[in-house]
């Protein structure tokens, strides 16, 4: 670990450990919340007893909280990575064509190539990578500016294409099977999460958190100036792609799972930087940690506190909103 | 003659490939241990040279040769960690500590996956010690004033522990007192053996450290040699078009641009 002075590594430490032991808590205690029998908590003893529920907890909650957890830690992860590379601390790791790819190539799924859950995933999917490529074809196009610049207005471009198709698309869907199918995959949400889904995203995610985390100390680096980069015995372009790609690729199948699910990419980092300072060493896996966190909390809401079950990409909204109002009137950081 | 450290054997290089060429068959030879200063004009190319002898950009026409090898044989952790740059400044929008800062200079020497350790969290406090700075000091460097970065950029090079340090016009933004702290920095770092190239308009600074000077005009070199040599007023005047006196105050060479 990165030794500062010893009190500051210490308390970095310690909230490290109990931000990971919050969340396995938070996760086993989720898989006993839920709205059957009742909106709560069943108890273990009434678990032991009833088998739909110890069904319904292996075959629904326990795939679905995986997926969740998964979600988060890619969109906080990948967060942070965009916020660092890009120097800018409000963009989203879906802001290159990714999300709004993903929401195009969903809205195709749905009014045209029959709505099964698993085409809706793939078209997404495809989409978002597609969305990328255009980005990063656009960008090369782009004859001014640094590298920063040129992706981020391709990445506007893109976006706003995509937001135009998908507003066709909401325009000539049937209003009365379709329309609410591609709203609701819109608004995110994770109601259909299965074993299957989890099973797809898992060799795309975890590789990509893995090189994420392995080269979370060169992401500091990389914010320098490309001579500079260079001159550190690092190459810009190669290693920034290596960071972007992994953090692109995760983002893109999870949000084939759940929708467009906002603010976790963009609130979650600002929360790991106040917490463990700018470092990525630590404030990398912190935004995984906390990612995971969140997302978990905001589903576990999603699906008990009402009867319908409120769209995820709702309450990250709310909450992640709230929470970044809190953070910014807030005068002194959280750690000395 | 001493086999130079670095070599620079006829290089050309233009931006592009319709721009016009920066450089013109300039030849240079840094020898080991010895601070070099290159003055030239605004746009001249002196930012291009350090590029170049960095590996960053490629000559069109030319080769570079660091101790006798082609500098292109040079894996890129390996001419790491031989070079370093102090650029001319740097925007750091991110609130590091000064070590966490300094101690990004040592990358040469880890691979992708690795992370620092003791060792080189020592070596960094070390080179934030020499250039006057308290590796304990938690302050952001967002809220460091000019001179500050400059020796954060200094120490930053100094923890790389290359043996060649270019630094691009380090003393453009400091006052009089930092640029004294600069320069006696850059004396002490070639006491102890390491090669400064460093560029500069302000011939001053030449005077007060470097052991050669280079005059670079129109992409190629004018003159080079030492200070008494070189810092001539026709061959100033010549390099900056513009009227320069050269005197000799309390034994060092002063210029006189007005």
């Amino acid at each position: 670990m990165l030794q500062r002075s010893g009190s500051t590594h210490a308390v970095s430490g310690r909230i490290m450990a109990l931000l990971t032991l919050g969340l396995l808590a938070v996760c086993a205690l989720s898989l006993f919340l839920g709205r059957y029998p009742s909106a709560g908590f069943i108890s273990p003893a009434a678990l032991r007893e009833d088998e739909l529920a110890r069904g319904l907890i292996v075959k629904l909650r326990l795939p679905r909280l995986l997926v969740s957890l998964l979600l988060g830690m890619s969109l906080g992860a990948a967060g942070q990575v965009f916020q660092m590379l890009f120097a800018n601390p409000l963009v989203e790791p879906g802001f290159l064509g990714v999300s709004q790819g993903a929401a195009f190539g969903a809205g195709i799924a749905v009014l045209y190539l029959g709505n099964a859950a698993w085409v809706v995933q793939a078209m997404a999917a495809v989409c978002a990578f597609c969305g990328l490529l255009f980005t990063y074809v656009l960008a090369h196009r782009i004859r001014f500016g640094g590298w920063i610049l040129r992706l981020v207005l391709a990445g506007i471009s893109v976006s706003a294409l995509f937001t135009a198709g998908v507003g066709v698309l909401k325009y000539v869907a049937d209003p009365l099977h379709e329309l609410p199918e591609l709203t609701f995959w819109l608004l995110g949400g994770l109601w259909h999460a299965t074993w299957l889904h989890f099973y797809s995203i898992l060799p795309v995610v975890v590789p990509s958190l893995a090189i994420l985390c392995s080269l979370r100390w060169r992401l500091n680096i990389l914010t320098l100036s490309d001579e500079v980069v260079h001159s550190l015995g690092v190459s810009p372009g190669r290693e920034r792609a290596v960071l972007l790609g992994a953090a692109v690729a995760a983002t893109a199948v999870v949000i084939s799972v759940s929708g467009i699910v906002g603010w976790i990419g963009l609130i979650v980092p600002h929360i790991a930087r106040r917490l463990f300072g700018v470092d990525t060493r630590l404030s990398l896996p912190g935004s995984m940690v906390i990612g995971g966190l969140f997302t978990v909390i905001c589903d576990d809401i999603a699906r008990t506190a009402m009867a319908g079950e409120i769209p995820l990409g709702i309450l990250t909204s709310m909450l992640g909103a709230a929470f970044f109002l809190l953070l910014m009137s807030q005068r002194k950081r959280i750690r000395t | 003659m001493k086999k130079p450290l670095m070599a620079l054997q006829e290089l050309s290089f233009r931006y592009g490939t319709h721009g016009a060429p920066v450089l013109r068959n300039l030849s240079l030879n840094l020898e080991e241990g010895l601070v070099t200063a290159v003055l030239g004009p605004n746009g001249v190319g002196k930012t291009t040279l350090l590029y170049l002898m960095l590996g960053w950009l490629h000559p069109d026409e030319g080769k570079l040769m660091l101790d006798g090898r082609p500098l292109g044989e040079y894996g890129q952790r390996e001419r790491g960690q031989w070079m370093s740059l102090v650029p001319q400044r740097e925007h750091i929008p991110f609130e590091y500590s000064m070590l966490e800062y300094v101690l990004l200079g040592r990358a040469p020497y880890l691979r992708p996956l690795e992370s620092p350790v003791e060792k080189d969290i020592r070596i960094a406090s070390h080179a934030l010690e020499s250039v006057g700075l308290d590796p304990g000091d938690r302050r952001p460097i967002t809220k460091f004033s000019g001179g500050e970065r400059q020796l954060l950029m200094i120490a930053r090079a100094l923890a790389q522990q290359p043996r060649i340090i270019l630094l691009d016009e380090p003393t453009s933004h400091l006052d009089l007192r930092n640029k004294r702290m600069l320069v006696d920095i850059m004396r002490d770092q070639a006491a102890e053996g390491v090669t400064l190239l460093f560029t500069t308009h302000e011939p001053e600074v030449a005077s007060a450290c470097a052991n050669r000077v280079v005059l670079m005009r129109d992409g190629r070199i004018l003159s080079f040699g030492t200070v008494d040599e070189v810092m001539q007023e026709n061959l100033l005047s010549t390099t900056y078009g513009s009227d320069i006196t050269v005197s000799e105050v309390h034994g060092k060479r002063v210029t006189l641009w007005f």
